[in-house]
């Protein structure tokens, strides 16, 4: 039994001594930088002691019970069996220390609620496997999915190591940027399936769920990357849709917001542009790993009895206009998600051509940018 | 375990067609109970399999060996195995083989039902694990089954709703047949409060069977009719909430982590006595601390899903009502310890493995009582915090006492005293082993580690390998635990009928093994 | 103590594996017919067809030991309750149905509608919805339909069961003064008014799927409706079975005023349908 002790002693001491480490090692929940996180981190830390203490004295009574109340050194049984008063107190003393436990609790739990008086929204949506920020009132909204070089090297056989992969895992396309200082609203919901939205350093996590709107806030103090995943099971890619939040301070964030605009216009202006079906289907094929490869695989394969596959299906060497259809609107009532929203045209455009004229396919037409642009 | 019905039967394998019926037809406790443990000693070793996949692919980061959704097929069924396969089983063993001798009956209630329960769950689990060999695979949603996603499940979909049907159709007989049995059955003289606390807590935990069940075979069904028959019970478009899907699944999930756990604190609560040679302390509180452990059961459920958004009034009544259960599990233990509190004890392997229980349930019960406050839940909920916690109250909770309980009655089983010696080998090689593969979960849960992701940032490799290296000799430790339990069976040194100094009850009054009907004649109770 | 104040503990039970046969190919085939094979729907009959020949062997061998006078008073007392625990788990079943129900009127529907914490659901997502019982929710699942009136067939059916229920109760009293008339005719009754039932509730199914455009696929409205009286339709057939065989077993001149357990299950079974029935008249029909 000693050893046991022993072992749960060292980590309680591997906890204790994790404010120093903690950057190396992240042994113990980080402190965060918002209010809230401070303040969730010292609940933790108050229940943690609370923890230990009772341990202490229940183990100890265990232990010196199992060193001196043996057989072997010649202990008598007693035959006490009962004591009240004993009842009644290891009844009360817990119950008021739950109390005292329950109070802090309480506090923190009303002020996480009030989502009040917020200085900005961000809506935050999230899909099978990727994230979409949009910021309410300002017309910028984008997908935030994860970096190319974590994508390469998590592949089954990729013979990439992680190690050498900057943030792997962690690391997106497109980070949500925030204020400093400013209480941003966050209203989180899902468009297929529940995820979940967590950044631990800012102190809590929330389920995205579809057809339902969830309400958070947060208030960073200093600017900094800060990086989460989703933490709710959302199927096969589950473990592959990081978050990342920028912080910036409120003028970087102005700039920042005013460039996001400006991008948003040039690449409308650049949709209506016919491009070569060459170009087309390299774009695509960019497209195509990034969004179709988790369910419809890298060769257009596909999982069978699950997720069909492009190569010879109906609708990839079918009518294009179909094709188009199920690219933009999905399937209802199987996880072929409608990229409408999420991609642009000429992704759209990109992507249908390319699994029409690549993956073992060979209709030869294409659909240009404008075509999808009138469909919207 | 032929010898413990019959002395002449030693040679049991003989010609299969007679030697095959007389399980399949059979309606006696004792052999229902050996199927339902050896068919729980299967499933434990399937579900153990499939941990040992999940832990070698997290050995390191990146992808070495198995596809993530292949991973996700083996998190769920490791689960559903785990839960509805292993331990249910093996405490409804238990009971079978226990309860009608320690009230004094001479068998269970209704014996045929008794054959039905245990004959239902062979076809049950052959139905869950053949979806691995389907279109799509097997479920790989999370064995809570949270729709949407689950709904996007292959083939295997509605073989795993229809399996799960099989295994509530099972608990809930099984349930009726130990309440039937603890208030029909018991020995004249035989009072409620002089019942062993392995039958009241196992009364109770019938009770919470029969209760949740049900309602668990109703939520699966709207599952079923929401992916086949257009209902729209969990879809916000008709107007339903995929999170009602969870109220119901908790509604069933809470009081079953109980179901899993309090025939347990009975299997403790005649152990320690046993060993510390010195009555249990407590006696009626803890039947009171039971009860009101399963009354608080039925209006914790939402602490499971503290992060849906819900109102922050449940959210605070969810947490008062959680942190309420700390008091009668506190209780519990304290009992416990003042039991052993100047006994005269002696450390065999039952005593090591109960020991080995309080201890490390207690740590789990710590977890479990951090995981209640509501605003900290925001940061551990589905990180691998939630991981250790669970599996430290599963595995060196229940999975122990059940451990504790076969060495404890295994001489009384089949006639032979186990080897001593390698039982305690099993216990300090899986308390260590275990205590690696859980323990450092812990600190990658506060760090940041979601659950049931395939692969990780780089920052969680190391206490990963370490986790994985404990799962890998825990694991083996269980195979030398069927080594153990084999060479048990086959022979031994003869077992005495009290077989244990400390030992009180009936079940030591009867020969090792007992005669195929326990008790022809009612006992006299004193 | 003698052998013939022993428990009776039965040997060699070959229905149960029979049954674990049956209702797996039952679930099977019926799991295989969902995924879109063609042929499982065989599977699924001869599945069903054993089960109904264990049903009729098993219960055959009790009945025989009842009627040879193998059971005592004890073994009644193990069976009444077993089978009032078995009713209980058939309550807790429907439990998860109301349950449902409640919550989706309580909570998600008023959420949906922007009332309570569901303000920014409605404004982002659901905009222009509003909530009123019924609903087929703010995508208007199913399209146009009309809510199923509480007053018509409903109504009459709240009276039939109940009326059944009465005399259920009647036959019983027959039994226990051993008036063997007024059992079989009590029964008579109770079966006929449950079939009569089962007959009203399928014209009422045929009314909302032909002329309300009320279907399963109705969101919410047709789900909960459908399930709940369906679940119930159904246990209302199970338990008018029961009461015919226990018909035919009273015309045979089985059953004593002191004997009778599987007659008493059968009416506890049919008085739970009952009230069954009155939390769905009042939660599903009328509020």
């Amino acid at each position: 039994m000693n050893k046991l002790k022993q072992l749960f002693a060292s980590g309680v001491a591997l906890i204790f001594m994790s404010s120093a480490a903690q950057a190396e090692y992240g042994l113990n929940m980080p402190v965060g930088v918002t209010e809230t996180s401070r303040q969730v981190y010292d609940l933790h830390m108050l229940i943690l002691w609370v923890c230990v203490a009772i341990g202490v004295v229940v183990f100890g009574a265990m232990i010196y019970s199992m060193i001196y109340h043996r057989k072997s050194r010649g202990a008598v049984a007693s035959h006490f069996h009962e004591s009240m008063t004993a009842e009644l107190v290891w009844t009360v003393v817990p119950f008021i220390i739950l109390i005292v436990m329950a109070i802090p609790a309480t506090k923190v739990l009303i002020d996480m609620h009030d989502t009040s008086e917020a200085d900005m929204t961000v809506k935050v949506t999230g899909y099978q496997w990727k994230w979409r920020y949009e910021y309410i009132g300002e017309d910028v909204s984008f997908f935030s999915s994860l970096d190319a070089a974590s994508n390469a090297a998590r592949q089954v056989g990729s013979d990439i190591d992680p190690a050498t992969v900057e943030n792997y895992l962690l690391d997106v396309d497109h980070p949500l940027v925030l204020p400093v200082g400013k209480k941003v609203r966050i209203l989180l919901t899902a468009a297929d399936v529940i995820h979940a939205w967590w950044v631990p350093d800012f102190g809590w996590k929330r389920d995205a769920i579809p057809g339902f709107v969830n309400e958070a806030w947060v208030k960073v103090d200093e600017p900094g990357v800060y990086r989460g995943q989703c933490a709710e099971l959302c199927g096969r890619d589950h473990g592959f849709m990081p978050i990342v939040v920028v912080v910036k301070s409120v003028a970087d964030y102005e700039a920042w917001l005013a460039a996001q605009k400006g991008a948003a216009v040039a690449a409308k202006l650049a949709a209506i542009e016919d491009l070569d079906p060459r170009e087309l289907k390299q774009k695509g094929k960019k497209v195509y790993r990034a969004n179709c490869v988790a369910c419809h695989m890298k060769k257009g394969e596909g999982i069978l009895g699950v997720f069909p596959a492009i190569t010879g299906s109906a609708v990839a060497t079918g009518d294009i206009n179909n094709h188009i259809n199920m690219v933009m609107n999905g399937k209802a009532g199987t996880a072929m998600a409608g990229f409408k929203a999420q991609l642009s045209d000429v992704e759209l455009a990109a992507v249908v051509t390319y699994q029409r004229n690549s993956l073992g396919n060979k209709v030869g037409d294409a659909v240009q940018p404008a075509a999808i642009a009138a469909l919207r | 375990m032929t010898t413990v019905t019959d002395t002449h039967e030693d040679h049991h394998d003989h010609g299969p067609a007679k030697g095959l019926m007389r399980w399949v037809t059979t309606t006696n406790h004792k052999d229902i109970g050996t199927l339902y443990l050896i068919f729980s000693l299967i499933m434990f070793m399937v579900g153990g399999a499939m941990a040992m996949i999940i832990r070698l692919e997290l050995f390191q980061p990146g992808l070495q060996f198995v596809d993530p959704g292949f991973f996700n097929q083996m998190t769920t069924v490791h689960a559903l195995v785990m839960i509805f396969g292993a331990v249910m089983p093996a405490f409804v063993g238990l009971a079978n083989w226990m309860l009608p001798i320690m009230v004094g009956g001479p068998d269970m209630a209704l014996p045929r039902m008794n054959n039905w329960s245990f004959w239902i769950l062979p076809f049950a689990f052959a139905m869950l694990l053949g979806t691995f060999f389907m279109d799509g695979g097997a479920p790989a949603g999370g064995w809570t089954m949270y729709p949407p996603l689950v709904l996007q499940g292959g083939n295997g979909f509605p073989f795993m709703i229809f399996a799960i049907h099989m295994m509530g159709i099972s608990s809930v007989m099984g349930a009726i047949n130990v309440i039937v049995t603890i208030l029909n059955m018991r020995a004249p003289g035989m009072t409620l409060m002089k019942m062993p606390l392995f039958v009241w807590t196992w009364f109770i935990t019938a009770y919470l069977l029969i209760a949740v069940m049900p309602v668990l075979a109703g939520a699966v069904t709207m599952l079923l009719t929401d992916r086949f028959f257009d209902t729209t019970f969990f879809n916000a478009a008709g107007g339903g909430d995929p999170v009602l899907f969870q109220h119901i699944f908790w509604f069933f999930g809470h009081p079953e982590v109980y179901i899993l756990i309090l025939p347990a604190f009975g299997i403790v609560s005649q152990i320690i006595p046993t060993f510390a040679r010195k009555p249990l302390f407590g006696y009626s509180s803890m039947v009171y601390a039971t009860s009101s452990i399963a009354f608080l059961s039925f209006i914790v459920w939402a602490h499971h899903m503290f992060t849906v958004g819900m109102p922050l009034q449940g959210e605070l009544f969810f947490m008062y009502a959680t942190m309420l259960i700390a008091v009668p599990t506190g209780v519990k233990v304290f009992n416990w310890i003042s039991t052993m509190w100047k006994g005269s004890m002696t450390f065999e392997t039952p005593m090591l493995f109960s020991i080995g229980f309080v201890i490390m349930f207690t740590i789990g019960g710590f977890s479990g009582l951090m995981l209640a406050i509501a605003p900290a839940d925001f940061q551990y909920h589905d990180t691998y915090f939630v991981v250790a916690h669970f599996h430290y109250v599963l595995v060196t909770g229940a999975i122990y006492a059940i451990m504790a309980s076969v060495y404890y009655w295994i001489p009384k089983w089949t006639g032979h005293m186990y080897n001593e010696k390698m039982g305690q080998w099993h216990f300090w090689i899986s308390t260590v082993s275990v205590n690696v593969l859980f323990f450092p979960q812990h600190f990658l849960g506060l760090a940041g580690m979601p659950r049931r992701i395939p692969d990780y940032s780089v920052q969680f490799a190391e206490f990963n390998m370490w986790s994985s290296i404990g799962s890998f000799v825990f694991g083996l430790s269980q195979v030398f635990f069927c080594y153990i339990v084999y060479k048990t069976i086959k022979g031994g040194e003869k077992a005495t009928d009290q077989v244990w100094e400390g030992a009180e009850g009936l079940e030591w009054t009867l020969p090792s093994p007992p005669p195929y009907h326990s008790f022809t004649q009612a006992p006299e109770i004193k | 103590m003698s052998s013939e104040n022993a428990y009776y503990i039965p040997h060699d039970a070959k229905w149960p594996i029979v049954g674990s046969i049956g209702l797996t190919l039952l679930l099977g085939g019926f799991a295989n017919q969902l995924n879109g094979s063609t042929s499982a729907s065989n599977v699924m009959i001869v599945g069903f067809l054993i089960l109904v020949y264990m049903m009729f062997g098993w219960f055959g061998e009790v009945i025989d030991e009842s009627e040879s006078g193998t059971y005592k008073k004890v073994e009644g007392v193990s069976f009444r309750m077993g089978m009032v625990w078995f009713i209980f788990s058939e309550v807790m079943f429907f439990a998860a149905f109301f349950g449902a129900l409640f919550y989706i009127r309580i909570f998600s529907l008023p959420w949906l509608g922007g009332e309570g914490s569901g303000a920014s659901t409605n404004e982002f997502l659901w905009g222009g919805y509003e909530n009123v019982w019924p609903s087929n929710g703010p995508g208007e699942v199913g399209g146009e339909y009309e809510k199923m009136g509480a007053w018509g067939l409903p109504a009459i059916n709240t009276l039939l069961l109940l009326t059944s229920g009465v005399t259920c109760t009647w036959a019983h009293w027959g039994l226990v003064a051993n008036k063997r008339k007024q059992l079989i005719w009590g029964l008579v009754a109770t079966v006929v008014l449950g079939f009569v039932f089962v007959g009203l509730q399928a014209l009422e199914y045929s009314h909302g799927y032909n002329e309300l455009n009320l279907t399963l696929g109705s969101g919410v409205y047709g789900s909960t409706f459908y399930m709940l009286t369906g679940f119930h339709g159904f246990h209302v057939t199970v338990g008018a079975i029961m009461l015919t065989v226990m018909l035919f077993r009273s015309i045979k001149g089985h059953f004593t005023p002191e004997n009778h357990f599987a007659f008493e299950a059968a009416a506890w079974y049919w008085h739970f349908v009952d009230v069954v029935w009155l939390g769905l008249f009042i939660f599903v029909y009328w509020l």
